[in-house]
C-alpha cells in the first residue's frame, strides 16, 4: 500500500515537475557545434592519426565497458548497467548501418555526449553519463566518433531498457535534466596550471569519475558540483571512497605517485583498486599516458580536505566483536597484512589507512574479505597475487568481527559492522 | 586445510609434519604457522606462482586436489591444460557462471589464465574420495549403464566414449571425471541443461546433458563420484578416441578458444 502510495506521490511530483520543465525549457538548450565541425566529411573520419586518438580517448572514457557485452563483440552493446529504476543496456556503438552508428552525422553524436539526446530526439537516460561527457571538447568527441567508425561493424540490435514505472516514460527525464543535468563544455580555471586543467578536464570530462565518487540522491542524481566525495555505487554494492585528501575514508597521506600507481597499475603502497574500479584500471587508466595521469594526480591532490568521518559512538558494547576479530586477523590475515596492517610492500596492500578499509559503510572490506580477488592483472602487474575468499570458512558474525576489527585497528577510525549487516554480501551478483 | 588443522591442534606433530610443510609450500597456505613463525622472523613472501594464486588454492587445493570436504570445489589437477584454461575464460567471458570464479578471474589476462592452467594441469596428487548420497543399488547400476554404454533410446553416447576408458580425460581437451565430488557432477550437468554453462559451438555437452533426465543425473554422477580412480590417472593420448558427436572444442586445437 505504502509502496503504491509512493508511486503515486512520485508521478505527481514528476508531472508537475515536467510542466515546469516544459514551462521553463521551451528554449534550445543545447550548444552549438562550432561552425566548422557541423560538416564532417568521410574522408576527415578516416585520418589514422585521429583515429589513434580517438582510440586513446575512448580508453580514457572507458567506453567499452558498459558499451561490450560480457564475452561479446567489442563495442556492440549489450552490458546492463543495473540502477535502482531497472537495466538500462547499453547500445550497438560500431558502425553498423542498420544496428549502430553507421549512418550517423558527427552532429548526431554529438548531441548525444554533449547533450544527452539520441539521434530520434529521445531523451538519453543518465546511466550513459552525458553529465560528464557534456564536457568534453569538440575535438576530442570528433577523434572518438572517428574511432568508433573505423571498428569492424556488428549487427546486434540493441535492447531497449526495462525501467520499473514511472521511470520508462522518458519525458519524466525533462524534469530530470532541469534539475541535475548542466549541459556546458569545460571552461579551463586560468587560476589554475595546464597540468591542474587537463587533470580536471579528464577526470570531470571522459573519465566521468564522479558518476561512482559521489552520492546519489533518491532520483539518482549527483550534487553536480564533481565533489568527488565518495558514495555508494547504485545496484553493486561498492563504496567509491572520498578522492580527497580526507583523513580516515579519504586519500589522505597519498602522494602524486601513489594515484599515478594505482590507475597504471592497480596498485599503490597505499591500497589496490577493487571492485568496479579494478575494471576500471584494467580496462582504462592503465593505457593513459603518464602525463595525463599525473595530471590526474595533481587535479585529485587539489580537491578540499574535508572533514574527517568520526566513528559514531557505538550503541552497544564493541569490545568483544573487536576482541574476536583480533583473533581472526591473527589467524588468517596477519600473515600477509602484517600484524601491524601495513601489508607488504608491491604485494600485499596495508589495511592500515586503506581507503577501502576506512570508508563509511565498511561494504568494501566485508565483500573483499568474502570474495578475496586478484590484484588487478595490468601490463605492469601481468602476474597479480590475489587473497582467497573466506565467504564459505567464516560465519557471518566472524566477518563481522574482522572487519570490525580493522576498522579500528591502528591509525583506522570507521565505525564497526555488525553480523546482520554481512548476509546481503553474501548474495551480491559480482556483475 | 586438513594439515593446517593438525599443524594447530596438535603441536607436537610440528617437528613431524615441518618436512612434508615444507616441501608442500605450506606455510604460505596457513596462515596461523605462518604467523607463529613470523613472531620470530618476518616470512618473506615467496615470489611463486603458488603464492600468486593463493586465491584459486584456497578452495581447489594447493596441488589443485579439490576439497573432498566441501562435496563440491572440483580437482584441477592433471585435467588437459586447454581444458583448464578454456574453463577461465569461459567464467571470464559468462559461459560459465558461478559468482565467486566469475569474480575471480574478471581482471586476468589470457596469458596469466595459462600460465594458472599449466601449473594445475601438471600436478600429480593423490585423490581423494568425497561423499556420495546413499542411493539404491538400482540407480548406481543406472548411472553405470549411461556411462558404459549410453542409452541408445534417445541416442545418448557413453560417457567413456569421449572421456576415455578409465575416465580419465584425453589431452589436451576433455576432462577426467573420476574423482570428482556428486555435488559438483550434477550441478555441472545440470547447468549444461539450463544453459548456464556453455562451451564451443557445437555445444555436444549441452546436447548430451539434454538427453539426460534429471534421475539420469543424478545415477550417473553418483555413480562415477563413487568410483575409485584407476591406477594411472593421466589424461589418455590426443587422438586416442574418436568421439561420437561434433563438438566445438575439439575443432579448435590448442587455442584454448
Amino acid at each position: 500500500m505504502m509502496k503504491w502510495l509512493r508511486r503515486v506521490m512520485t508521478v505527481f511530483v514528476l508531472s508537475i515537475a515536467v510542466l515546469a520543465g516544459w514551462f521553463f525549457f521551451r528554449r534550445d538548450h543545447a550548444e552549438p557545434l562550432p561552425v566548422a565541425m557541423r560538416t564532417v566529411d568521410a574522408a576527415m573520419l578516416k585520418d589514422p592519426v585521429l583515429i589513434a586518438r580517438g582510440e586513446y580517448l575512448a580508453k580514457a572514457g572507458d567506453c567499452s565497458v558498459c558499451h561490450t557485452e560480457q564475452g561479446g563483440q567489442p563495442y556492440a552493446g549489450g552490458r546492463s548497467v543495473a540502477t535502482p529504476f531497472g537495466d538500462i543496456p547499453a547500445p550497438n556503438i560500431t558502425p553498423d548501418n542498420d544496428t549502430g552508428l553507421g549512418n550517423w552525422s558527427f552532429e548526431d553524436f554529438w548531441r548525444v555526449l554533449h547533450s544527452g539526446i539520441g539521434r530520434d530526439g529521445a531523451l538519453l537516460y543518465p546511466a550513459f553519463s552525458y553529465t560528464a561527457f557534456t564536457k568534453v571538447h569538440p575535438d576530442d568527441a570528433l577523434a572518438i566518433f572517428a574511432y568508433l567508425r573505423s571498428l569492424p561493424p556488428i549487427h546486434q540490435t540493441s535492447k531497449p531498457p526495462n525501467l520499473r514505472f514511472p521511470y520508462g516514460i522518458r519525458n519524466t527525464l525533462i524534469a530530470w535534466r532541469l534539475l541535475y543535468f548542466h549541459e556546458g563544455q569545460y571552461r579551463p580555471d586560468t587560476r589554475q596550471s595546464a597540468q591542474w586543467n587537463r587533470g580536471a578536464y579528464l577526470v570531470q570530462g571522459l573519465g566521468h569519475c564522479n558518476e561512482c565518487h559521489d552520492t546519489r540522491n533518491a532520483l539518482g542524481a549527483l550534487s553536480g558540483r564533481q565533489s568527488l566525495s565518495g558514495g555508494e555505487i547504485p545496484a553493486q554494492n561498492w563504496y567509491a571512497p572520498d578522492l580527497g585528501s580526507r583523513q580516515n575514508g579519504g586519500l589522505a597521506g597519498w602522494s602524486g605517485k601513489d594515484i599515478v600507481d594505482l590507475l597504471k597499475t592497480g596498485q599503490s603502497a597505499k591500497g589496490v583498486a577493487l571492485g568496479p574500479m579494478a575494471e576500471v584500471v584494467t580496462k582504462s587508466t592503465q593505457y593513459l599516458a603518464d602525463d595525463d595521469l599525473q595530471a590526474i594526480a595533481v587535479y585529485l591532490q587539489s580537491l578540499p580536505e574535508r572533514p574527517m568521518a568520526v566513528a559514531p559512538k557505538e550503541a552497544f558494547n564493541s569490545k568483544a566483536l573487536a576482541d574476536q576479530g583480533e583473533k581472526i586477523y591473527a589467524q588468517q590475515c596477519a600473515s600477509c597484512h602484517g600484524q601491524d596492517g601495513n601489508g607488504v610492500d608491491g604485494i600485499y596492500p596495508p589495511l592500515n589507512g586503506n581507503v577501502s578499509v576506512t570508508e563509511p559503510v565498511g561494504m568494501n572490506a566485508t565483500r573483499v574479505v568474502l570474495l578475496g580477488g586478484f590484484s588487478p592483472g595490468t601490463v605492469a602487474n601481468p602476474r597479480a597475487y590475489s587473497m582467497p575468499p573466506f565467504a564459505q570458512q567464516l560465519s557471518d558474525a566472524d566477518v563481522a568481527a574482522v572487519v570490525s576489527y580493522v576498522r579500528q585497528a591502528w591509525s583506522n577510525h570507521a565505525p564497526v559492522v555488525q553480523e546482520r549487516d554481512i548476509s546481503k554480501y553474501r548474495t551480491t551478483p559480482v556483475d | 586445510m586438513n594439515l593446517c588443522a593438525k599443524l594447530k591442534e596438535s603441536p607436537n606433530a610440528i617437528s613431524r609434519w615441518l618436512s612434508i610443510a615444507v616441501i608442500l609450500g605450506l606455510p604460505a597456505m596457513c596462515p596461523a604457522f605462518a604467523v607463529d613463525a613470523a613472531a620470530s622472523a618476518a616470512v618473506p613472501i615467496p615470489d611463486t606462482l603458488q603464492q600468486r594464486i593463493a586465491a584459486c588454492t584456497a578452495c581447489h587445493g594447493v596441488h589443485g586436489e579439490g576439497s573432498a570436504d566441501s562435496h563440491f570445489f572440483p580437482r584441477l589437477a592433471g585435467k588437459p591444460v586447454n581444458y583448464l584454461a578454456r574453463q577461465l575464460q569461459y567464467f571470464q567471458r559468462g559461459q560459465r557462471r558461478y559468482a565467486p570464479m566469475q569474480y575471480m578471474v574478471q581482471s586476468l589476462s589470457p596469458a596469466y589464465m595459462r600460465v594458472i592452467a599449466e601449473y594445475f594441469s601438471i600436478q600429480r596428487v593423490p585423490y581423494q574420495q568425497s561423499l556420495v548420497p546413499t542411493l539404491s543399488a538400482a540407480v548406481l547400476q543406472r548411472g553405470e549403464q549411461i556411462v558404459t554404454q549410453g542409452n541408445p533410446a534417445t541416442k545418448l553416447p557413453a560417457c567413456q566414449s569421449c572421456h576415455g576408458r578409465q575416465l580419465t580425460g584425453m589431452e589436451p581437451n576433455i576432462p577426467g571425471l573420476v574423482g570428482l565430488p556428486y555435488d559438483y557432477l550434477s550441478s555441472q550437468l545440470g547447468s549444461w541443461r539450463t544453459g548456464t554453462r556453455s562451451s564451443a559451438a557445437p555445444d555436444c555437452m549441452a546436447q548430451i546433458a539434454n538427453r539426460l533426465s534429471p534421475d539420469d543425473i543424478t545415477a550417473v554422477s553418483a555413480w562415477l563420484a563413487s568410483q575409485r580412480p584407476p591406477a594411472d590417472t593421466r589424461a589418455q593420448l590426443a587422438g586416442s578416441v574418436t568421439p561420437p558427436l561434433a563438438c566445438g572444442v575439439l575443432a579448435v586445437k590448442g587455442s584454448g578458444a
